[in-house]
């Protein structure tokens, strides 16, 4: 029990590393913000431009989505900041994980919102156009307002994910909490960093995990 | 003037051509990628080992929570909740640390693959319960009072009427999750596994060239892609039943 406590709940060394931890939940829930903001905006975006159905332009859509959503993120990172400085495309840390995940989210985004607008019916379409509605009117007054809701529920869960994958950024030297957490646990020779990081993470996350439970059975499809 | 223009040109025209030299040389060397292609190759196949361990202990722990979940004790399933919601609000990469240098100072000494093994259980089983548990809820009670009325039990009844229906109403999250698992595969490389991402980044330091990363991100496209693919189709089928 004493080996626990010295190990994994050292008061002193909580005391000492606290400030950088903090430092570190700045920076994550910083590059958190940014990621949710330029994802979810971008993936509407490229959902909207792919209902207009030009060809050559949706197959590019797909391709990039696809790749996306493949790939690990970590590999992503991975190449940005390791890979890309050889032909001259030199990002710092944060620019690349912010980069990398907001990729990541705008791609599932895309194709969440994407098969929201499918899912409204084409008579619904047609009916706005035949009042005279022109296509972005429709879309935007008849169809993404249906299309949204649905899509707020698979949306809110892949947001949690993605956001939570910062702690990757550690990877690539950015200053969020695992990176302080995991040198201050080298400097220390102790575990309680990263028991103050795992904290530092359930405090983050585990409201919104709740609040997207009570998404869920609020916008949640009813079957 | 005609004269500076073409001479312009063909300067650009010569950056150009050392630009897609530079490019070749530097993400498709076949020279590099043939030196170290015996190491991309095992790091492949400890991925794919990796995928065939933790997707079944992934499922079976799921399986598990959902299960007991659907017998609806009040206090075993706050107990779950807390234990699901724990898992999802917690970076797989921050446990999967977590349990690598933690256990030693607990005294107990693990192999990086059991340490994954341990991390990913743990994290995974969370997720899929969540999905498992929707698909069990999907399913009326009438079926389950049938069931038990033609004289299964309660075992057979959750086995041969209320799972196989359950796992088809909720397979698109499934195939989405277990996707998503085989992509966690990749945080090993962090505790010193060696699978793919991680054979890619010694090659990479063995080389001093980084076409051993791209050739892994390719694997892992070639890989994952097909699911990526089957997933959009399932969604959209789902999608249009509704």
């Amino acid at each position: 029990m004493n080996r626990i406590a010295e190990n994994f709940f050292d008061l002193e060394v909580m005391a000492k590393y606290l400030p950088s931890i903090l430092d570190g939940v700045l920076v994550t829930i910083q590059l958190a913000i940014l990621i949710v903001l330029s994802g979810l905006a971008l993936g509407f975006v490229l959902a909207v431009v792919r209902a207009f159905q030009i060809r050559a332009v949706n197959w590019l859509i797909v391709l990039v989505v696809d790749a996306f959503r493949a790939l690990p993120p970590i590999v992503i990172m991975i190449v940005f900041y390791f890979a890309l400085p050889f032909v001259g495309i030199s990002m710092s840390g944060f620019v690349v994980a912010w980069l990398s995940l907001t990729l990541v989210l705008a791609s599932f985004a895309e194709e969440i919102f994407w098969t929201g607008i499918l899912s409204v019916d084409r008579g619904q379409w047609e009916a706005a156009r035949s009042t005279g509605l022109g296509f972005l009117q429709t879309l935007r007054d008849v169809v993404l307002p249906q299309a949204v809701r649905l899509t707020i529920p698979p949306l809110t869960n892949r947001t949690i994910v993605i956001t939570k994958s910062t702690a990757i950024a550690s990877v690539v030297a950015v200053p969020e909490i695992l990176t302080q957490a995991s040198a201050a646990q080298a400097f220390s020779a102790n575990t309680t960093p990263l028991m103050m990081a795992a904290v530092a993470y359930l405090v983050i996350f585990l409201p919104l995990v709740v609040l997207s439970r009570w998404v869920e059975s609020r916008f949640g499809w009813k079957r | 003037m005609g004269g500076v223009a073409l001479r312009l040109e063909a300067l650009s025209r010569a950056r150009e051509a050392a630009d897609v030299e530079a490019l070749i040389y530097n993400f498709f060397n076949l020279e590099v990628l043939l030196k170290v292609h015996p190491l991309l190759l095992k790091g492949f196949w400890m991925t794919i080992q990796l995928c065939i361990l933790v997707v079944p202990l992934g499922i079976a722990g799921g399986l598990v929570v959902a299960v007991a979940y659907s017998f609806h004790v009040r206090w075993l399933n706050w107990l779950l909740i807390a234990y699901v919601d724990f898992f999802r609000s917690f970076p797989p990469l921050v446990l999967l640390i977590l349990v690598f240098y933690g256990l030693p100072f607990l005294g107990i000494e693990v192999p990086s693959l059991i340490a994954v093994l341990i991390a990913f259980l743990l994290n995974t089983a969370s997720y899929y319960g969540e999905i498992f548990r929707a698909g069990i809820e999907s399913i009326g009670r009438g079926q389950r009072e049938a069931a038990r009325s033609t004289g299964l039990n309660g075992i057979q009844t959750m086995v041969f009427v209320v799972l196989p229906q359950a796992v088809r109403n909720v397979l698109p999250d499934l195939i989405s999750n277990t996707l998503e698992v085989m992509k966690f595969t990749a945080l090993a490389s962090v505790v010193a596994l060696p699978e793919l991402l991680r054979m890619g980044r010694v090659a990479q330091g063995l080389t001093y060239n980084p076409t051993p990363l791209i050739a892994v991100a390719l694997i892992y496209l070639a890989l994952l892609w097909p699911i990526v693919r089957l997933l959009s189709r399932l969604e959209r089928r789902t999608m249009a039943k509704r």
